[in-house]
């Protein structure tokens, strides 16, 4: 076994257990963190129903963003749908055998990497472009752009542009995920694309990828307007009635309308 | 007035080119010692500031997921970039609000996070230096927290939270802002944000129930602490003496009297205003919103009711259950609390009151949606009823009734330029350039649509507007309350 399979290995290894952990311990401080006022941005939904769907609309949709720059929207949309195409594709790369939904999903998954493509490209264009977002980007926002363009470089190049040993890097991720480490193979597109891959774990849970977790604990968004006790139900029906038995003589708070 | 630059009003608000540092020089007036100890805050800048700021925007952080979650989120997107009204009006870019945000956000990651610490360059982390504090006070004190940029916001950050626990730390370390603080000071110490005492207040109010008593020949009160009044009608200060917000109080006190509902303001509570909110205190806003609740104990009403204010209803709507809730001593047949526009549409939508609409005839009326009853608050009882109560009202009393462009309107209102603490003479400019995008769309129906007047449910909104709209030619009487309208609409007298 060569070093490179080792040092691959460990690369993996501690950019899952910095991934996982780090998530989950973000996660779980955002879920400690009191929010002791009542914040939903109005109009709200009344119910936790209507705040699932308001949202499943901002994480499927980017529904307040849509509202704000469509060409963010555009660009950032595609590049989460792509992304996330190509995700559900490299799941061949996990499962043994590889199940049917995955095989059927695969050529939407490699063609989406163009989008990808195209997708940070804008996003890297109007980073650069718009004089208000370049004022507000630091390096690491570029970078965290340079370093998707390179894995998704990379991996197209390996899909569409020289094929490499498919095979026995399936047989590398498996021995990894069995610990039972098998030869990486000797291809600097693969070490590169592994490599930029790992990196992107490693920085998630100390960057602004954090807004993954982060929109569901939005107080904003995931709020109920619920914070005002309401009129009660059976005093407007007993309110409604006495009016219906006796309009002259309803008493003028009753008449004016009790919700 | 002719020393500041005023805008131009277009057909539209062009997004301006950056002015990097354009506004900042510009900084209200430091709190003196005496208003800073009466909220018990330091009086003057203290030694060790850099350490008690970095602690107490830990603790800050630590008490609020909002927070946390905000200072960790953002992307840089840029959509919330062009949505701010002082950006577009003095083409500042710290006034954008992610970078706004960012001021505090660069010394949160400098202090709190892996990455800031390590490699400060790479995240755009930076020390807590006496420039960025400067910074802080410029800045943060041209946000009027009126939450505009969290709607655009994929992740709902609220520029509101920053700034809130911004000024909060500014407080602590003995920086504060001299028109909030002297405010709250007088809340404490005399009931309400003009520093009225009980008999001044019902001075005024006698000489006004003589006023009406003269224009109408009929008999309105306007009573101070009367025990066992069914409503306690909680409202701002400026409803009392300034114009045009007086004709509102006394629309409210026609509403009240037609339909033969007492009520009653206190003397001890007598300010809807929590000033407390712009400053970030909780402590404070507790404090100040516990003497609504002591006054309606005292008097026993059975309700509480919310006149004309923005912020006012944002805190009674949606703070009131968490600082001095639940209100389950008021009459469960009302919402508690009430706002005024939803007792006048029941009454409205009862036939309680006999209007005439046409007492409103001389007069093309838009509404301005105020951010914080926009942003933060219902009416009624289906979402959006902020929106459709008060123009429901305005419409049952007035045959002219237009709306504005619907990008600046419902939840997309721009502010008037004055919330959050702001309405203060020193920040005029900023009052002035910050006024730009919703007098565009003002001017706009003027122009095209004959409007002559705009009502508004909130006194930061009627005050600044009566004082900015001159400086782009427009009458400042243009400006009216929504119970102006329905007081003048009212049939005295007719009851059933």
């Amino acid at each position: 076994m060569s070093a490179w399979t080792l040092a691959y290995a460990v690369l993996l290894y501690v950019a899952f257990v910095v991934l996982v952990g780090g998530v989950v311990y973000r996660v779980a401080i955002y879920a400690m963190t009191p929010a002791p006022l009542r914040i939903p941005t109005m109009p709200a939904p009344r119910t936790k129903r209507g705040v699932a769907l308001r949202m499943g609309r901002e994480v499927a949709l980017f529904a307040s963003l849509f509202r704000g720059d469509k060409w963010a929207w555009i660009w950032s949309y595609l590049f989460h749908a792509s992304l996330l195409l190509v995700l559900l594709q490299h799941l061949r790369y996990v499962f043994v055998p590889v199940p049917a939904w995955v095989v059927y999903e695969s050529p939407f998954g490699s063609y989406a990497a163009f989008v990808l493509l195209i997708s940070l490209a804008g996003l890297l264009g109007r980073r650069l472009m718009i004089a208000r977002v370049r004022f507000v980007s630091a390096p690491s926002d570029y970078l965290m752009l340079v370093l998707l363009l390179l894995i998704a470089t990379t991996g197209a190049w390996m899909r569409f542009a020289a094929p490499v040993d498919i095979v026995g890097f399936k047989a590398f991720m498996q021995g990894v995920m069995a610990l039972d480490l098998k030869p990486l193979p000797a291809s600097p597109v693969i070490m590169i694309h592994v490599a930029s891959v790992g990196a992107l774990m490693l920085v998630f849970p100390f960057s602004k990828l954090l807004h993954a977790p982060g929109v569901f604990f939005s107080p904003t968004r995931n709020q109920a307007d619920t914070s005002r006790l309401e009129a009660q139900a059976e005093g407007s029906v007993a309110a409604a009635d006495a009016q219906q038995r006796d309009p002259g003589t309803a008493a003028p708070a009753l008449r004016e309308g009790v919700r | 007035m002719s020393d500041i630059e005023v805008p131009v009003l277009q057909d539209y608000v062009p997004t301006p080119e950056l002015h990097v540092g354009a506004m900042a020089g510009l900084k209200p007036f430091k709190a003196s010692p005496e208003h800073q100890a009466a909220l018990g805050f330091p009086g003057t800048l203290v030694d060790d500031w850099k350490d008690v700021a970095i602690r107490r925007l830990g603790e800050l952080v630590e008490g609020s997921r909002a927070l946390r979650v905000y200072l960790d989120s953002c992307v840089k997107c840029g959509a919330c970039t062009d949505k701010c009204h002082y950006f577009l009006g003095t083409a500042d870019p710290r006034n954008m609000p992610v970078a706004r945000q960012d001021l505090l956000r660069k010394v949160y990651r400098r202090y709190y996070t892996w990455a800031g610490r390590l490699f400060p360059w790479l995240v755009g982390a930076t020390d807590l230096t006496e420039q960025v504090l400067d910074d802080w006070y410029s800045y943060y004190h041209q946000c009027s927290q009126c939450r505009r940029c969290s709607v655009y916001c994929p992740f709902g950050i609220d520029t509101a939270e920053v700034s809130m626990a911004a000024r909060e730390i500014l407080d602590s370390v003995g920086v504060g802002q001299k028109y909030c603080n002297e405010i709250l000071g007088k809340v404490h110490k005399i009931g309400n944000n003009l520093g009225l005492p009980e008999p001044a207040l019902r001075n005024t109010l006698e000489g006004l129930e003589e006023d009406v008593k003269e224009a109408t020949g009929v008999d309105i009160r306007f009573p101070v602490d009367v025990v066992g009044a069914e409503v306690l009608l909680i409202t701002p200060s400026a409803d009392f003496f300034a114009e045009p917000h007086i004709d509102g109080l006394i629309g409210y006190a026609k509403v009240f009297h037609q339909a033969g509902i007492s009520w009653t303001v206190s003397s001890q509570a007598s300010e809807a205003a929590n000033f407390a909110m712009f400053i970030g205190s909780r402590e404070q806003m507790q404090k100040v919103a516990q003497r609504v609740r002591d006054a309606a104990i005292a008097l026993k009403v059975k309700r509480i009711v919310i006149g004309e204010c923005g912020h006012a209803w944002r805190v009674a709507y949606a703070f009131w259950s968490t600082l001095i809730g639940p209100l389950d001593f008021l009459d469960p047949r009302y919402p508690r609390p009430q706002h005024i526009c939803e007792l006048t549409e029941g009454l409205i939508a009862r036939g309680a009151l006999k209007l005439d609409p046409s007492a409103n005839d001389d007069k093309v009326v838009t509404f301005h949606d105020s951010c914080n009853v926009a942003r933060a608050t219902r009416m009624g009882d289906r979402p959006g009823g902020q929106f459709t109560v008060p123009r429901s009202v305005i419409r049952s009393v007035c045959a002219h009734f237009v709306d504005m462009d619907p990008a600046t309107i419902g939840d997309r209102t721009f502010c008037c330029g004055g919330g959050g603490g702001l309405l203060t003479d020193d920040l005029m400019e900023l009052r002035v350039k910050g006024a730009l995008p919703r007098l565009q769309a003002l001017n706009t129906v003027v122009q095209d649509k004959k409007v002559t007047h705009m009502a508004a449910i909130c006194a930061i909104c009627k005050t600044q507007f009566s004082k900015v709209l001159p400086y782009y030619g427009l009458p400042r009487e243009m400006v009216v309350s929504v119970h102006q309208l329905v007081g003048d609409a009212i049939v005295l007298g007719a009851k059933e």
